[in-house]
């Protein structure tokens, strides 16, 4: 079991302080948190793609750059590509570009994440978000397995065997399907043969496990392979010695987060009581000490059998400074408690590559 | 118009999130479900094996045809791809949202006054429709179900035009496991919608009844 | 700056802070990949990170700025400048991060404002761009565009980018891009956002447009001599000063290569250059190159072909020509294997520059910057 970290370069404001970052700072700030996660014997780090105030990171891969520039060892992935307002052309040169940096060391999660606000900013009309996805997706897999791509559909001008560098030095980057939990998405991850993110948002933690299953039976149906059957998931977390103390910290964050999205949204902020609810030992939200963490993850693998765990952690103004505090438990005490129990395999091993070299020349 | 039967065979259109949440926990509660969606029904045989066993699946059209409750989860935008000579005389539950940053903007919902269920009602001209289901999170359907009588059981509201209608969808949500509150016009709604006071919120049906009522008595005063 | 009165104007492009002396030396990249000592080309990968090897020894060399190009073929790896740009952010901390030239023709400037304000703030405000037409039509097809619409699709996406740096939100509409309405992109940048110089190669209506927005003026050198870009620079100044514009810096990006003698530096550089021309040649309808033009141009044209202090003279000598205050070198045609490359990339900055700077400061003749006629 390999953990991990999400991010989404939070510029929220802080509701204790009533303060709010920079969002260059945002930026730096999560260049600093891969640095630790790396330091804090994580494997993986994914960045999501947002064009807010509240999430400034419009240009993720830049970011991993700069990140792959002061690491060596640790995974770095988008956490989502928001692939259907991108050229998957561009995508692929950017993250093979990662790739080279990072020697051997991007993913990449295309989906659609919770970033819509994309569609208007680059003319694509939301009504057309599944042909989009589907052909862009088919591009960009195409774009990953061949240098000189001949391809033709609706939503991106043809491409007549031209060549797109620079190619990644280790074969096809590794593309996990990104689902939000519609059972059909999961069902088009097994038929694409891709390996599947998902993600767990609250509510109990073993519930839509379902999905798991659903996707390993159809990946079956379709003869995919194991290395091609893998399951990670992320979910919202944070971490202090003190579980109790960890669940009353991250409380205002995620109000705060859960306030902004359901403005946007529609919805009512979540009660203390369905945060309390969420945040018990069965629950979908991963806020605690590290042993309730630990056992959290074992549990969820019993249901889900995933490969991969990552917390989200930057959401809602949480300070800097307890951010890289959960991050660091969250490697040096976490992940020794869960690969005790679960192994340490890497995921590259489980997907058949080459591990990435260790301690690189970055 | 069969709303003053009792309900035994329930189609659920549309095998999404919410379709797959609903569908299984009307299974639970020993209810007949059938799964459609928009394609062939072989397509979704092994998504309801997994996600949802105890459902069967078929065309919408066979579904709904021998169905004494539809319930319609699929993105509103799409509702235009549903025949709706298919409802005609059915009782339909309208468990959809209109969510913009989803649906993209859709003039004959932003321009709503009587919120969209009513809209709906329009498109679907020959069925009864009943508005429930659609401001629970699809992840809290089951977690939050509670038996009758348990202090912390949470409340559905159930909103339409038919009293009859509404009796009978209450008493389907009664049995899956919440207190039903039955609101008598589909304009009410409104307040189970994005934006409304119980969309998203999770209440007893006693403070579903107290936010609907003080929202009503804010709107007239 | 410009001295336009735009109203509401929330931020307005900073040229590159000169240093304390004004002036600004660079190096240019191209990213080839160079043949191994085998004969073998260097892996891609590898030429992309010994390119940020390169940025960081241009840093330690004392050299302000760095500049990644822009193209889509077999045997160069510069795709995607501004991530490679933001790993040399993270390995440095004095020197600009930018771009020699960024295709803008076949970009979204959406986009080129997403890349370049993260890289921006990753930076800690050293991005910089030069954005161009593009000498290289390979994009084209790769993203659809016609080539037939070269000179509008420029025209109307620097338009766009202007905008996006200089005023947000933004309303805009035009021919090659959905349209924006009241939009606001992320992230925000630094005060004074981005400088953006316009990349020339030698055509009077590029030149005209760069002084049209108001923008500084950024000359490519492919060889050639100094004679022919001085009219350039006159049509420049004189049409800032015919639209009223402020007058705005004028640099220049070219070729070269040092070693300890004069007679070395050419006998390494000719196989090189000429190489990298002759391969150019079928592509643009160029003549085959020949030793005696490259004498002509490496000994008194806009090649800088030598020994540390012939290249010094030379190139306050060209830059007092042209009036230019910034000068970015591409070092061994960026073709050379990485060590060598690396080499010439540091006696530029540690024996030219300095030697350079000694020589504008005891000529009358330069009057610093920005105010350079």
């Amino acid at each position: 079991m390999e953990l991990g970290i999400g991010a989404f370069g939070d510029a929220n404001r802080d509701p204790a302080t009533g303060t709010r970052t920079s969002e260059a700072q945002a930026i730096r700030n999560v260049v600093e948190s891969i640095v630790v996660a790396e330091q804090a014997g994580l494997d993986w780090f994914g960045l999501g793609e947002h064009h807010t105030p509240e999430f400034p990171v419009s240009a993720a891969a830049t970011v991993l750059a700069a990140a792959a520039a002061r690491t060596s060892r640790i995974k770095l992935s988008s956490a989502v590509t928001v692939l259907s307002t991108d050229d998957p052309v561009r995508v692929y040169e950017q993250y093979s570009t990662v790739d080279a940096i990072s020697n051997g060391r991007v993913e990449m999660i295309p989906g659609r994440g919770s970033s819509i606000e994309s569609f208007p900013l680059f003319g694509y009309d939301l009504r057309e978000y599944d042909q989009l996805f589907a052909e862009k997706l088919d591009l960009l897999l195409e774009v990953n397995r061949s240098p000189r791509v001949t391809w033709e559909g609706t939503t991106r001008p043809a491409l007549h065997g031209e060549y797109v560098p620079p190619r990644a030095e280790h074969g096809p980057i590794p593309i996990w399907l990104g689902v939000g939990g519609n059972p059909g998405s999961v069902i088009r991850a097994a038929q694409l043969g891709l390996p599947m993110a998902t993600g767990v948002l609250g509510g109990s933690a073993i519930r839509s496990s379902s999905n798991a299953d659903l996707y390993r039976h159809a990946a079956e149906k379709f003869g995919n392979t194991p290395e091609q059957t893998l399951v990670m998931l992320g979910s919202p977390g944070f971490l202090m010695r003190d579980g109790k103390k960890a669940r009353d910290a991250w409380w205002p964050h995620w109000h705060q987060f859960m306030k902004v999205v359901g403005e946007q949204r529609g919805f009512a902020p979540p009660t203390r009581d369905s945060y309390d609810r969420d945040t018990a030992p069965q629950g979908g939200l991963l806020i605690g000490s590290p042993e309730e963490i630990a056992e959290r993850i074992i549990l969820m693998h019993q249901h889900w059998g995933h490969v991969r765990q990552y917390l989200h952690i930057d959401m809602g103004g949480v300070p800097q400074k307890d951010l890289l505090h959960a991050i660091e438990l969250f490697g040096t005490e976490v992940r020794p408690l869960v690969q005790r129990e679960l192994g340490a395999t890497p995921v590259d091993v489980l997907m058949g590559r080459r591990p990435a070299p260790l301690a690189a020349s970055a | 118009m069969s709303g003053d039967a009792r309900i035994s065979r329930v189609a659920v259109v549309g095998a999404g999130r919410v379709g797959t949440a609903v569908a299984r926990t009307l299974v639970d509660a020993g209810y007949c479900v059938t799964l459609s969606g928009s394609g062939d029904p072989a397509d979704l045989e092994l998504l309801a094996a997994v996600v949802a066993p105890g459902a069967h699946v078929a065309w919408t059209a066979d579904a709904v045809a021998s169905a004494d409750l539809v319930i319609v989860s699929i993105p509103l935008h799409r509702l235009p791809t549903l025949d709706p000579s298919l409802l005609h005389g059915k009782l339909v539950v309208d468990a959809m949202n209109y969510w913009p940053p989803v649906d993209g903007r859709l003039d004959e919902f932003e321009e709503a006054a009587g919120g969209s269920s009513v809209v709906v009602q329009r498109l679907l001209a020959g069925a009864t429709v009943v508005k429930t289901f659609n401001h629970v999170g699809y992840h809290d359907l089951e977690v939050d179900r509670r038996p009758a009588g348990h202090p912390q059981r949470l409340g559905l509201a159930v909103a339409g035009d038919s009293p009859a209608a509404v009796a009978s969808v209450a008493e389907l949500i009664d049995r899956i496991g919440y207190d039903p509150v039955t609101l008598p016009s589909l304009t009410d709604g409104r307040s189970l919608q994005p934006g409304g006071v119980v969309f998203g919120a999770r209440l007893t049906a006693a403070e579903i009844t107290l936010a609907v009522t003080r929202s009503a008595h804010d709107a007239a005063a | 700056m410009s001295n336009q009165s735009t109203p509401a104007v929330r931020r307005e492009p900073r040229v590159t802070d000169p240093a304390p002396d004004g002036v600004h030396f660079g190096i240019g990249t191209f990213a080839f990949q160079p043949q191994e000592p085998d004969g073998s080309p260097t892996p891609g990968p590898q030429v992309i990170r010994d390119v940020i090897e390169e940025a960081v020894a241009a840093e330690q060399a004392g050299l302000d700025s760095f500049g990644i190009a822009e193209h889509y073929r077999p045997g160069m790896m510069d795709s995607a400048a501004p991530v490679i740009l933001g790993a040399i952010a993270a390995r440095t901390s004095t020197l600009r991060v930018g771009t020699a030239v960024t295709v803008l023709s076949t970009q979204d400037p959406v986009r080129v404002y997403n890349d370049f304000a993260t890289l921006d703030a990753a930076s800690g405000g050293r991005a910089q761009l030069i954005v161009g037409r593009g000498s290289a039509i390979e994009s084209f097809p790769l993203f659809g565009f016609d080539l037939s619409d070269y000179e509008q699709l420029f025209e109307e996406k620097l338009d766009l980018l202007m905008r996006l740096l200089r005023e947000q939100p933004v309303t805009w509409s035009g021919r090659f891009r959905p349209p924006l309405v009241d939009q606001v992109l992320e992230p925000q940048i630094s005060p004074g956002g981005v400088p953006v110089w316009v990349g020339v190669g030698g055509s009077p209506q590029s030149v005209m447009r760069a002084a049209r927005f108001g923008l500084p003026l950024m000359l490519g050198l492919i060889g050639g001599t100094l004679e022919h870009f001085k009219p350039l620079t006159d049509l420049y100044r004189r049409s800032l000063d015919a639209l009223q514009q402020t007058q705005q810096p004028v640099g220049m990006h070219v070729h070269g290569y040092i070693a300890d003698t004069d007679e070395e530096a050419l006998e390494r550089f000719w196989p090189v250059w000429s190489g990298t021309m002759n391969a150019e040649a079928p592509k643009r309808g160029w003549a085959p190159y020949r030793r005696e033009r490259y004498e002509a141009e490496a000994i008194g044209g806009a090649l800088f072909v030598g020994s540390p202090e012939t290249v010094a003279r030379r190139v306050a000598s060209a830059m007092q020509t042209l009036g230019a205050t910034r000068f970015d070198f591409v070092a061994a045609a960026s073709r050379m294997p990485h060590t060598e490359k690396r080499d010439s990339i540091e006696r530029f900055g540690r024996e030219v520059v300095p030697r350079v700077r000694q020589l504008l400061a005891a000529s009358d003749s330069n009057a610093g910057w920005p105010d350079v006629r």
